[in-house]
C-alpha cells in the first residue's frame, strides 16, 4: 500500500474517496439492488441459493470496486499488458485443465469461486489496446504493422474463447476490441471494407458453426419452426416481456417465471423476469439507468487528461452498452440466441468481477482525471 | 512540443469518434424501447393471452345428469353420492406396500392390481388413479380409519346415477354406463362434454334423451407449471345439471304391476283414455338397472341373460302376440261399422264350424247355440267372429283395426326397440308371402289368431280408443311442453272440436262412422265381464265406482291337435311353452271411464283365469288414484 500511496502522492485517501464520481456510484448501486430483488423473485419468493450468492457477491464485489479505484490511473496504464497477457495464460490453461459444463470448458477452480476468465478478457482487452493506442503515435496508427499487431491482440483471446465454445463471449471480446480500433482513429474506410468482406464470407462462417449453433440462427429467423424445442427459450421470453404490459404483472408475480416456463431466469433471460413483473415502464426505467451509466463513464473520458483513461472509459461504455443490446436484443427475439449477461442484473460471478473491476478503473481515471500519462 | 500535439490531435480523434459512437447509441436504444413498445404495449393483449394458455389448465368435470321423475314428482332416475379411492403417485412412499394394503382391505382382485400398475406407468405421477369406484360406505370408513397409512391415497365423493326404485322402471328408463368409442363419436354433445369416467344412456328413455338429460360440464380451473403440475386452482365455474324429465308415469301404479306379474313373464300398460299419458308400462320380470352403473359383473350379467323368462325384452314394446279373442271388439265394430251386422244379428254355434273340409273350432266344444253379438262378446263365442269375419272379409278388418292402432308403432319416437306388430290383409299376404289369401285365414284372423301380431301397448290404446268414444288419441310417456288436462282433452273430443295440441289444428279424431257403434261394442264389453256367463264375470267389481268393462283372449302359441283337444289338459300337463298366453284389455270405470289397460301373461293360460284377475286387483288401485292426479295439475314445462 505504501508503495502505490508513493505512486499517487498528490492526492490523500480522503481527496480520493471525496474524487469519486457519486452519480455512477449511485447508480451502480441503485441497479445493484433491482438485481438482488429480482433474484430475489427468481427464487420465487424466498432467500434461496441464488439470492444469497448473488448478494455476497455483491457485497464482496463493490468494495472491490472501491479498492480498484484507489489505484491511480497510472499504475492501471502500467499493469495493462501484464494483465492482458496473464489472462490469456488463464485462457490456455482453461482450455486444457478448465472445468467442462454442459458441453463447453470455460471455468477455472479458484476455491471460493469458479471462475471464467474469458470474462475478464472483456475488460484486459480494453485495457490493453487503451494503452497500444495511448502510447502509438497518430502517424502510426494505419500503418500495416499496428493493425496487425492490433487485430492479433484481438483474434488470440477471440479463438481461445471460440474454441471453449463460447460464441457470445468471443463476440463481445472482438467487439470490445475493435471498438478501440475505431477510437484510436483507424480509418473508416478499412470498417467497411472489412464488413462488406465480413458480409460476403458470411455463409462461409456459418459452415463452420456447430450444429447448435446453426439452430440457433435457424430458430431466430423462424422462432415457430420448432415451438417446444429450439424455438422455445425465445418463444417464452417474448410471451412473458409482452405480457408484462405498460406496469408489469408485479413483484414476485411474474407467471412465467415462477410456473418454470422461462429458461435460464438467474442468468441470461434475467431482464425478461424483470419486464414481465415491472412492464413497459419497469423496463425504460431500467434501461435509463444503465444510459446514466454509460453517460457517466463517456463524461469521465471526456475530462481525462491522458488518453489511456480516455480510451479506456469509451471503449468500456461501448462495451457497457454492447452487453446490454446483446443481451436485450436476444431476449427480445432480435438478435439469435447468444449466450451473454445482463452486467451486475444476471447471476454469475466472473461476469460481476469483471464489470466491477471496469467500474472501479473507471472510477480511478475519474479520481486521476488530471494525471498525464507519458 | 510535437509530442503534445500529437496528444492533442489524438484526443480529437477519440472524441470525433466517440460522438460517431455516441449517436448510434441512441439510435440503438431507442431501436429497442420501440420494439419493448410494440411487446409490451401493442402486442400486450395477444401475449397476455398466450401467458395465460400456458399457465391456465381447465379440467372439466362429469356433468350432473338430470333427474326423471314420475307423475307425483318422485324421483326415479337421481344422483347419489358415491365414495370413490384415490391415488396419487407422486405422493405414494412405496406403491407395492400401499397395494398390497389396499388390496387387503378392499378385497381387490389381482386383475384389478395389475390394472392400477398399469395406469401407474402411463399417467404422469400427479394425476390420479381410481382405485375404485364405488366404495361402500364400510369400506370407505375402513379406508378412512387406517389413512394415517395409506399415504398418497385419496378417499373423494362424487355423483353417479341412482335408480332408486330399482326394477320398477328398466324398460322405461333403460340405464346408464361408460360409453364406448362409438357412442362418444356418434353424439356431438357427448363428445364435447365427455370425460373419462363419465356415464351416458345406454337403453331407453336414458339413451333417447341423452341430450336433455346430460347436463354441462363443470369447469376447474388450475395454475399449471411448465411440467403441467397444478399449483393452484383459479376458479370453479358450476356445471348445469340436465334437465328434469317429468314422466306421466304413476310409480304406485307401476310397482303394483310389478308385484302382480312377480315371477311372470309379461306385461301390463295403463293409459288414460282421454289425454293419451301411460300411466304404468311394466314389462316382467325387469332387472335391477343399478348392476349396470360400474359395471355389472359376469355373474349377474349371465344370471339376467339366460333367465328363460328374457328380463332383457321390453314385452310391453317389443312383444309381439296374438291378441286372440281381445281382437273381437274391433272385428264387431268394423262389421257394424260396414252394416255387416246389426245388434240382431245370430249365428248358431255348434262347437265347430267347417269350411271348405276345413274344421274351425270354437273354445266351447258343446257350442253356445243361436248367439247374437252382446252374447257372442260376453261368452267370447270363436263361430259368431268366424261367421262375422268371413262376411265382413280382412281388407275391411284392417282398415278398422289399423285406424284403433294396430299394425302401427304406438311410441315410436321415444323407443327404436318398439315393435310396430302386423295386421294382414289379402295386399299384405300376396307382397310378402307371395300367395293368395285364404278364406280360412279371415276366420282365424277374426279371433285373432294367424299371422296378426300386437304388442301389449297397441291393445291398450285400442282398447283406450274404444272407451273414449272412438277418438283417436296420441299416447305420451312425457309431461310435454302442452299437456292437455283430462278434463280439456274430454270436453274437446265429446264436442266434437278436435284440438290438436302439437300442431295448434282443429282435427276431425273421430274414429267411427256411427256413434251408435261404439256404444254397441262397448256394452257388449261391460257384459263380458258384469254379466254371469260372462268370460270375466269372476272378476267383476259391482261397486260402480270401479266397475269395469274388459275383453279377455287366449292366445295360442301352437296349433292344437286333434289328440290335444280331446285330451282337455289341465295348464299343469302342459309343457310351459306351449301353454297359450293370457291376454285381458278392459277400461273403467264404465259409467264415466278414465283408464284403459291392457294385461298380458306369458303362457298363463286361460284370459279369463290368468289376466282377468289381475285387472280387477289393479282397477282398484288406479281409480283410487285418479282424484290424487288429477290435483297434480301444476304441470312443469320441458321441450322435449
Amino acid at each position: 500500500m505504501f508503495q502505490h500511496d508513493r505512486l499517487n502522492n498528490e492526492i490523500t485517501l480522503f481527496q480520493k474517496i471525496k474524487n469519486l464520481d457519486y452519480i455512477l456510484l449511485i447508480s451502480v448501486i441503485l441497479l445493484s439492488v433491482v438485481s438482488v430483488f429480482v433474484m430475489y423473485s427468481t427464487d420465487g419468493g424466498e432467500i434461496l441459493f441464488h439470492t444469497k450468492n448473488h448478494f455476497v457477491k455483491l457485497a464482496v464485489f463493490f468494495p472491490l470496486m472501491i479498492f480498484v479505484s484507489f489505484f491511480n490511473i497510472k499504475f492501471w496504464h502500467n499493469f495493462s499488458y501484464i494483465i492482458y497477457f496473464i489472462v490469456i495464460l488463464l485462457l490456455i490453461w482453461v482450455s486444457f485443465f478448465g472445468i467442462k459444463s454442459s458441453g463447453s470448458q470455460r471455468w477455472m477452480d479458484v476455491y471460493f469461486f469458479v471462475l471464467q476468465p474469458s470474462e475478464l478478457m472483456k475488460i484486459a482487452i480494453i485495457m490493453c489496446l487503451a494503452k497500444y493506442y495511448h502510447r502509438l503515435k497518430i502517424e502510426n496508427v494505419n500503418s500495416l504493422t499496428s493493425i496487425t499487431i492490433v487485430l492479433s491482440v484481438i483474434l488470440i483471446p477471440t479463438i481461445f474463447v471460440v474454441s471453449q465454445p463460447d460464441l457470445g463471449t468471443s463476440i463481445l471480446i472482438a467487439l470490445s476490441g475493435l471498438i478501440i480500433l475505431w477510437l484510436g482513429g483507424v480509418k473508416i474506410k478499412y470498417f467497411i471494407y472489412s464488413f462488406i468482406t465480413f458480409l460476403i464470407s458470411l455463409p462461409f462462417i456459418i459452415s463452420f458453426l456447430k450444429p447448435y449453433q446453426k439452430l440457433r440462427i435457424l430458430t431466430f429467423l423462424d422462432p415457430d419452426r420448432d415451438p417446444l424445442g429450439a424455438g422455445y427459450q425465445i418463444i417464452q421470453s417474448k410471451i412473458a416481456i409482452g405480457s408484462g404490459g405498460l406496469d408489469g404483472k408485479g413483484f414476485l408475480k411474474g407467471t412465467q417465471s415462477y410456473l418454470d416456463f422461462l429458461p435460464e431466469k438467474h442468468t441470461d433471460f434475467i431482464f425478461t423476469l424483470f419486464s414481465e413483473e415491472f412492464g413497459f415502464i419497469g423496463s425504460v426505467t431500467l434501461l435509463i439507468l444503465y444510459s446514466i451509466i454509460i453517460f457517466r463513464i463517456i463524461r469521465i473520458g471526456s475530462i481525462s487528461r491522458s488518453n489511456f483513461a480516455r480510451l479506456f472509459c469509451f471503449g468500456y461504455a461501448f462495451a457497457i452498452f454492447i452487453y446490454i443490446v446483446v443481451n436485450l436484443s436476444m431476449v427480445l427475439g432480435l438478435l439469435p440466441i447468444v449466450g451473454s449477461p445482463l452486467p451486475i442484473m444476471s447471476y454469475g460471478g466472473s461476469s460481476m468481477l469483471a464489470t466491477m473491476i471496469g467500474f472501479g478503473i473507471v472510477l480511478s481515471a475519474k479520481i486521476n482525471h488530471k494525471q498525464m500519462i507519458a | 512540443m510535437i509530442k503534445s500535439n500529437s496528444g492533442i490531435r489524438k484526443t480529437d480523434v477519440i472524441n470525433r469518434r466517440m460522438f460517431i459512437i455516441g449517436a448510434a447509441k441512441v439510435v440503438v436504444f431507442v431501436g429497442i424501447i420501440a420494439r419493448l413498445f410494440s411487446l409490451q404495449i401493442n402486442e400486450n393483449k395477444k401475449y397476455l393471452t398466450l401467458s395465460d394458455k400456458n399457465r391456465i389448465r381447465e379440467w372439466k368435470l362429469p356433468p350432473t345428469r338430470g333427474n326423471i321423475v314420475d307423475y307425483f314428482g318422485n324421483v326415479i332416475a337421481g344422483n347419489l353420492k358415491v365414495y370413490q379411492l384415490h391415488i396419487i403417485p407422486e405422493q405414494v412412499e412405496n406403491f407395492n406396500y400401499l397395494l398390497v394394503r389396499l388390496k387387503n382391505l378392499l378385497n381387490l382382485s389381482d386383475k384389478r392390481i395389475a390394472r392400477i400398475n398399469k395406469l401407474k406407468s402411463e399417467l404422469k405421477p400427479w394425476d390420479s388413479i381410481i382405485v375404485s369406484e364405488n366404495l361402500s360406505w364400510s369400506q370407505f370408513v375402513k379406508i378412512n380409519n387406517y389413512l394415517y397409512d395409506l399415504v398418497g391415497v385419496k378417499p373423494v365423493m362424487t355423483i353417479s346415477r341412482n335408480y332408486p326404485f330399482s326394477d320398477v322402471y328398466t324398460h322405461v328408463l333403460g340405464y346408464v354406463s361408460q360409453p364406448n368409442e362409438q357412442e362418444i363419436l356418434d353424439n356431438q354433445i357427448i363428445q364435447e362434454r365427455f370425460v373419462p369416467g363419465m356415464k351416458i344412456g345406454k337403453l331407453g328413455l336414458e339413451k333417447r334423451l341423452e341430450n336433455y338429460l346430460i347436463g354441462t360440464n363443470a369447469i376447474q380451473r388450475y395454475e399449471v407449471n411448465a411440467y403441467g403440475k397444478r399449483i393452484n386452482q383459479l376458479e370453479h365455474q358450476k356445471g348445469q345439471q340436465g334437465s328434469k324429465i317429468r314422466l306421466t308415469l304413476d310409480t304406485e301404479i307401476q310397482k303394483a304391476c310389478g308385484n302382480l306379474l312377480n315371477e311372470k313373464a309379461g306385461s301390463i300398460s295403463v293409459m288414460d283414455i282421454y289425454t293419451g299419458d301411460i300411466i304404468a308400462m311394466y314389462s316382467s320380470p325387469s332387472y335391477d338397472p343399478n348392476l349396470f352403473l360400474f359395471g355389472i359383473s359376469q355373474d349377474e350379467w349371465q344370471l339376467i341373460r339366460n333367465n328363460p323368462l328374457k328380463p332383457l325384452i321390453n314385452k310391453t314394446l317389443s312383444g309381439l302376440y296374438s291378441p286372440g279373442s281381445t281382437i273381437k271388439p274391433i272385428v264387431a265394430l268394423s262389421a257394424l261399422e260396414n252394416k255387416v251386422i246389426d245388434t240382431k244379428f245370430k249365428v248358431k254355434c255348434t262347437g265347430k264350424m267347417e269350411l271348405y273340409g276345413q274344421t274351425f273350432h270354437c273354445w266351447k266344444e258343446k257350442g253356445h247355440g243361436w248367439v247374437s253379438l252382446k252374447n257372442a262378446m260376453k261368452q267370447s263365442c270363436d263361430t259368431y267372429f268366424y261367421e262375422v269375419a268371413r262376411l265382413l272379409g280382412v281388407d275391411r278388418l284392417k282398415i278398422t283395426a289399423e285406424k284403433f292402432g294396430l299394425g302401427k308403432k304406438v311410441l315410436g319416437e321415444y323407443f327404436d326397440i318398439e315393435k310396430k306388430g302386423l295386421f294382414p290383409n289379402t295386399k299384405w299376404k300376396k307382397n310378402n308371402l307371395g300367395k293368395g289369401w285364404v278364406l280360412g285365414e279371415t276366420l282365424i284372423t277374426g279371433i285373432g289368431q294367424g299371422y296378426i301380431q300386437s304388442t301389449p301397448l297397441q291393445l291398450c290404446m285400442m282398447t283406450a280408443q274404444i272407451a273414449n268414444g272412438g277418438y283417436a288419441i296420441k299416447p305420451k310417456i312425457i309431461v310435454d311442453s302442452n299437456p292437455i288436462s283430462y278434463e280439456d282433452a274430454k270436453q274437446s273430443m265429446e264436442s266434437g272440436l278436435l284440438f290438436d295440441t302439437n300442431s295448434n289444428f282443429l282435427l276431425d279424431k273421430k274414429l267411427f262412422k256411427d256413434k251408435k257403434n261404439i256404444k254397441i261394442v262397448q256394452e257388449a264389453m261391460f257384459s263380458s265381464t258384469n254379466e254371469i256367463f260372462g268370460t270375466s264375470y269372476k272378476s267383476r267389481i259391482d261397486d260402480p265406482k270401479y266397475q269395469f268393462a274388459g275383453k279377455t283372449g287366449t292366445a295360442q302359441v301352437k296349433r292344437i291337435s286333434k289328440r290335444e283337444r280331446e285330451l282337455d289338459l289341465e295348464l299343469e300337463q302342459i309343457p310351459y311353452k306351449d301353454r297359450d298366453h293370457a291376454l285381458y284389455v278392459a277400461y273403467g270405470p264404465y259409467i264415466d271411464p278414465r283408464y284403459a289397460l291392457s294385461i298380458i301373461v306369458e303362457h298363463g293360460g286361460s284370459g279369463s283365469k290368468a289376466a282377468a284377475p289381475i285387472a280387477k286387483k289393479l282397477f282398484k288401485l288406479i281409480i283410487d288414484r285418479h282424484e290424487l292426479r288429477n290435483k297434480q295439475s301444476n304441470f312443469e314445462r320441458i321441450t322435449i
